[in-house]
């Protein structure tokens, strides 16, 4: 078959497959650009969950505890106080002592003392006792926390093959806690610590609770504020709105914001609601306030996008009837798009909580060692918690700070899961 | 004092409530008789439905008790008799309220309108927290920086090689004012900034391209989600993953060739940013590749061009000013980026283009400098707001030149 | 087939039994057509008739649709355009088509010429590339418009402009055929006139297929016309026939404006 054509000399041909050549390579640059971005969120949720799983259960002792009279409460006053000041640690060293008799020297008796969790022990006898004084004098069996270098040694972070000097843990140590595993005095168990304490600064008893309430109340505040505004501003935008330059600098200034780095509403917090207006640091209220000024933007966008895809046919029909523009709006478009705008305010408020640096700004690092009771209680948030814990190298709190990540991505996740639901089940129904 | 707040509080909501049910009833009376007597439809001859009668007066009586309500808290006695009074004042004139508003119910009051307009001011008033938002941010890191610029010239602030600002604390010493250079400062941020683009320029725009010209729809709809989770993470996560693994990574990695890298380098901070803003640059192009259309890439593959040929040469030409916008958000996102920075990139103010240094931000030096005990008007805190007002202006610029020219691109393919 | 006036009696295009599926749907019945080699081929019918599906055959365009299917035969003298060995990429440079919108690329006038010579090779030196590039402005009748503003953007032309910078830019790479799909559709009365003389230039050089809406522009411009009706091939013969004096009651009535 003769061809006149240019296209299908020789040159021609052997050319195409030179330009089929950059095609594969272009397409392979592509496909390895995927595979970059899904092999760092691999490795991101691999290395966070291979070190954070493991948080999820801790060693604990069950141990005999004798509620000495002579130790507690030599006069037997039972004042309150005496009951509240009493020397409880002296009461968890005996137990120790006597899980191995024959040790005598100090030093020795000193590293024994060190495979509890001194103060977890103590606060948890001092709580039983001051409850319940009729305690004192009986024997009861108590379970604690071990201490975190007895857990991480148990864990297998702490390994027995290094030498002694360079472990934080003896050798004499070990052999205790091998004795005291196998009479099953040490035990795992998953760890209610981690949900139910407050922070600490012991790594085995320091917990997410003030953190999540904190969070929570934090949510719910930027929630409540940033819901309408957000929708008021995108219903008088896109309903109301004259088409003029103050509207232009009302849309201009939320595209804008929503662009505005977050620590810069940290700073506005910080400048207004703290020194200006006089509200506390560290408090939920002013947290919440800071980022609701930060997710309001998000909400707008969401829903102005929601009520543009409610089809004018709707409005109309309404309108056509003999209802006002204000009736239509309220009666017909708004209902329309609820779900819309409620998918954007579930992500907006996701954002929310995953949000640091402004409450940094607002003093929201405090080390809180109480669960907060109001939104005007020193609270910190979880992300916060996060950052705090993160900067602890030891082991045991990088395990810590990695189980709170997986905590606040599980939370994000089933946030996200309910948004993307709610966006399919109204999909459907149209 | 609060609880009793709470207490009148609700004893307002409910007036309001009971305005809104009595006027509406009251309404409904009244064109029943009305009725009765011309034998028109019930409400046919009223302008406002009853609704609308209760609804005015429920927003009527919520402004008299709530004006009230405010001056009790302003003149702020205490006290029962005190709240008793205040209380008794509030539910007096709240009833007077609702009688005055009853007497006004005739079918020619237009009490729709009047509801239409406050919801049409409350509206407004909403929608101008926004500009207050602005307004408060500039005006409160004008007015600190002002006072920053006091004590330290701008200058010396912006072109100053030197950045202490501890030094400021010890009042009795010879250099009280401190260092407050802010050049390494920038200098670094714009070296993490330049890593981040690094990787997440080319790899987002590469994705972008193959998912809307080549993957199929099934591996689209797996693989845009999942990119779009690392936009979802919370950036204390990845400032954590820097810290934990991948700083550790390059260190060690690092040190297989002979070099010493600190686990906080401008290249750990850069290289996760640059993850954590692949998605931002991805589906921004995404959007503006796909709005480009189909005719234009028909033009081109009618002239027997390869799709990667008309990728290159006839859709990334269109899309240009669109993905120029996008690279301008994710840079604005890079230079405000705070977590990743603080965990991963260190506190040291080096003045150096080498990414395996630890390098400082303006970011990070905000939180460190506002962090911790603070007396507010030393200058050390005051620059942290100085440092916010060149972040904010910087980012600004950036943000309104990218919104306007994909707002300008948009309107080019609509 | 006495017609004097039908410049060559070559064959460029035969088609055997073609069929196209949209998925399920078959939007043509199995089309058997011989095109000639030089002259304007033109296709009329009503909308949906499947004239253009039918012309985006001849160049594989349906191959960028998703769920289109093309059977039977289409031979281009006398090789399958549809053989898996032949690819697309050299049939469209040999094939060139002009659509309904104007479609210049976001480029520089020069750049928008100069695009598929570029990328098929052609030209091995700038002097050579300016001038294929003026020599398609000419022939597209474009050259004196825009010689002095070739390095602005060819979005900033008028739609005839545009028109035939599109013409320009497919005869810049040397094709044998011009596919039309309507492409006076968008232009006003004046910018169709220049359109149509200039189609009237070219088919001395190239074979040229135009689909159009317009019967008096097929009147005009074709030397044979095929018309099409539910996706069917009704009837095909010279333009003078068909308008004159059709043998198809169906082409009569469209003609004639009954149907349509």
């Amino acid at each position: 078959m003769e061809s006149k054509s240019i296209h299908n000399s020789e040159f021609a041909h052997k050319r195409l497959k030179k330009r089929y050549g950059k095609e594969r390579r272009f397409r392979m640059w592509g496909v390895a650009a995927i595979c970059f971005a899904l092999a760092s969120l691999g490795w991101l949720l691999f290395s966070l969950v291979g070190t954070g799983f493991t948080a999820f259960q801790q060693n604990f002792m069950s141990i005999e505890v004798t509620l000495e009279q002579s130790i507690i409460d030599p006069q037997n006053t039972n004042d309150r106080e005496t009951l509240r000041g009493a020397n409880y640690r002296r009461i968890i060293q005996n137990t120790m002592y006597n899980q191995f008799p024959d040790v005598t020297e100090r030093k020795a008796k000193q590293e024994l003392f060190a495979l509890v969790s001194a103060s977890g022990a103590t606060n948890q006898i001092r709580q039983m006792v001051y409850n319940d004084p009729s305690l004192i004098g009986k024997t009861i069996r108590v379970t604690v926390p071990t201490s975190d270098q007895v857990d991480q040694l148990l864990k297998g972070y702490i390994k027995r093959d290094v030498p002694e000097s360079r472990r934080k843990i003896s050798d004499q140590q070990i052999a205790w806690i091998d004795d005291l595993k196998s009479r099953k005095i040490i035990k795992k168990k998953f760890n209610t610590i981690l949900f139910t304490n407050p922070d600490s600064r012991d790594p085995e008893l320091a917990g997410i609770a003030s953190a999540v309430i904190g969070s929570v109340m934090i949510v719910l505040i930027a929630f409540l504020l940033a819901l309408p505004i957000g929708v008021g501003s995108a219903l008088y935008l896109d309903e109301f709105a004259p088409k003029n330059k103050f509207t232009d600098l009302i849309e201009i200034n939320i595209n804008n914001l929503a662009a505005v780095p977050s620590i810069v509403f940290g700073l506005l917090g910080l400048a207004v609601f703290i020194n200006f207006i006089g509200f506390q640091r560290s408090i939920p209220l002013v947290g919440g306030m800071v980022l609701a000024l930060r997710a309001f933007p998000t909400i707008v966008i969401a829903t102005r996008a929601s009520l543009r895809s409610v089809s004018p046919a709707m409005v109309d029909g309404a309108l056509s009837l003999g209802a006002s523009h204000t009736q239509a709006v309220f009666h017909q478009k708004l209902p329309l798009a609820g779900p819309g705008i409620l998918t954007g305010s579930i992500i907006a408020m996701a954002q929310v909580l995953g949000e640091t640096a402004p409450l940094l700004m607002i003093g929201m690092v405090a080390f809180v060692t109480e669960i907060p009771n109001s939104i005007s209680d020193p609270a910190t948030a979880l992300p916060v918690q996060i950052f705090l814990w993160s900067d602890s190298a030891e082991r045991a709190w990088s395990e810590r700070t990695a189980a709170a990540i997986i905590i606040l991505l599980v939370i994000l996740v089933m946030m996200n899961g309910v948004a993307i639901w709610l966006r399919n089940r109204l999909e459907k129904r149209r | 004092m609060n609880q009793n707040l709470l207490y009148i509080l609700a004893f307002m909501a409910i007036l309001v409530a009971a305005g809104y049910v009595y006027n509406r009833k009251s309404v409904l009376a009244q064109a029943r008789s009305g009725a009765v007597q011309n034998g028109r439809g019930s409400m046919a001859h009223w302008h406002s439905q009853a609704n609308y009668h209760g609804y005015f007066t429920a927003w009527i009586t919520g402004l008299v008790t709530f004006a009230i309500f405010i001056g009790g808290v302003f003149i702020g006695g205490s006290g029962l008799p005190f709240l008793l009074a205040w209380l008794g004042v509030i539910i007096l004139s709240g009833l007077a309220t609702i009688l005055i508003v009853n007497r006004k119910i005739t079918p020619q009051f237009r009490a729709r309108n009047y509801v239409e307009r406050f919801i049409k001011l409350s509206l407004i008033l909403l929608s101008v927290i926004a500009v207050l938002t602005t307004f408060g941010i500039i005006m409160s890191l004008l007015f600190e920086s002002l006072r920053f610029f006091d004590k330290v010239p701008v200058l010396d602030f912006l072109f100053g090689l030197q950045w202490s600002p501890q030094t400021a604390l010890r009042a009795d010493q010879a250099g009280q004012s401190g260092a407050f250079g802010a050049v390494p400062i920038f200098a670094g941020t714009f070296l993490i900034m330049l890593v981040a683009m690094v990787i997440a320029g080319p790899i987002g725009l590469m994705i972008a391209i193959y998912l809307s010209e080549y993957a199929s729809k099934s591996v689209r709809k797996i693989v845009k989600p999942l990119i779009e989770i690392l936009a979802g993470i919370p950036t204390v996560v990845y400032g954590f993953f820097a810290l934990l693994t991948v700083g550790p990574t390059i260190r060690n990695f690092a040190e297989g060739f002979g070099f010493s890298v600190p686990t906080q380098s401008a290249l750990a901070a850069g290289v996760v940013m640059g993850v954590m803003i692949i998605p931002l640059i991805s589906s921004l192009s995404d959007d503006v590749i796909n709005a480009v259309p189909q005719t234009i890439r028909d033009g081109s593959y009618a002239l027997g061009a390869t799709k990667s040929e008309t990728m290159k040469q006839v859709v990334f030409a269109g899309a240009l000013p669109g993905i120029i916008g996008a690279f301008l958000l994710a840079i604005s996102r890079a230079i405000g980026e705070t977590m990743i920075v603080v965990m991963a990139a260190g506190r040291a103010a080096n003045l150096t283009g080498n990414p395996f240094e630890a390098v400082t931000t303006v970011t990070v030096q905000i939180v460190a400098l506002l962090t911790g005990d603070q007396e507010f008007d030393s200058p050390k805190t005051l620059a942290a707001f100085a440092l916010g007002l060149v972040l904010f202006v910087i980012t600004l610029i950036l943000n309104v030149i990218a919104l306007t020219v994909v707002r300008k691109y948009r309107e080019r393919y609509d | 087939m006495s017609d004097i006036e039908s410049p060559s009696t070559d064959v460029k295009f035969t088609c055997r039994d073609v069929k196209v599926h949209y998925g399920d749907f078959e939007a043509l019945h199995g089309i058997d057509i011989d095109i000639p080699d030089r002259g304007v081929t033109a296709f009329i019918g009503p909308s949906g008739c499947g004239k253009s599906t039918f012309l985006r055959t001849f160049n594989r365009m349906n191959d960028t649709i998703e769920g289109c299917r093309v059977s039977g035969e289409v031979l281009m003298d006398g090789q399958d355009i549809y053989d898996k060995t032949l690819d697309p990429v050299l049939l469209r440079a040999q094939v060139g088509m002009v659509f309904q919108k104007p479609n210049p690329f976001p480029k520089s006038i020069y750049d928008n010429i100069a695009y598929g010579p570029r990328i098929h090779g052609l030209t091995s030196s700038k002097a050579e590339l300016d001038a294929l590039v003026e020599k398609s402005l000419r022939r597209a009748g474009l050259w004196d418009e825009v010689k002095d503003r070739l390095k602005l953007s060819g979005t900033g032309l008028s739609g005839g402009q545009q028109q035939r910078l599109v013409i320009a830019r497919a005869i810049a790479v040397s094709p044998q055929v011009i596919l039309m799909d309507e492409p006076a559709s968008a232009l006003d009365p004046i910018a169709t006139a220049k359109l149509e003389a200039l189609i009237d230039e070219l088919k001395e050089r190239y074979c040229i297929i135009i689909v159009t809406h317009s019967m008096a522009q097929a009147a005009r411009v074709s030397d044979k016309t095929a018309f099409f009706y539910m996706g069917d091939l009704i009837e095909f013969d010279d333009t003078e026939k068909i308008f004159t004096n059709p043998s198809n009651s169906r082409t009569q009535d469209y003609i004639t404006g009954r149907t349509g």
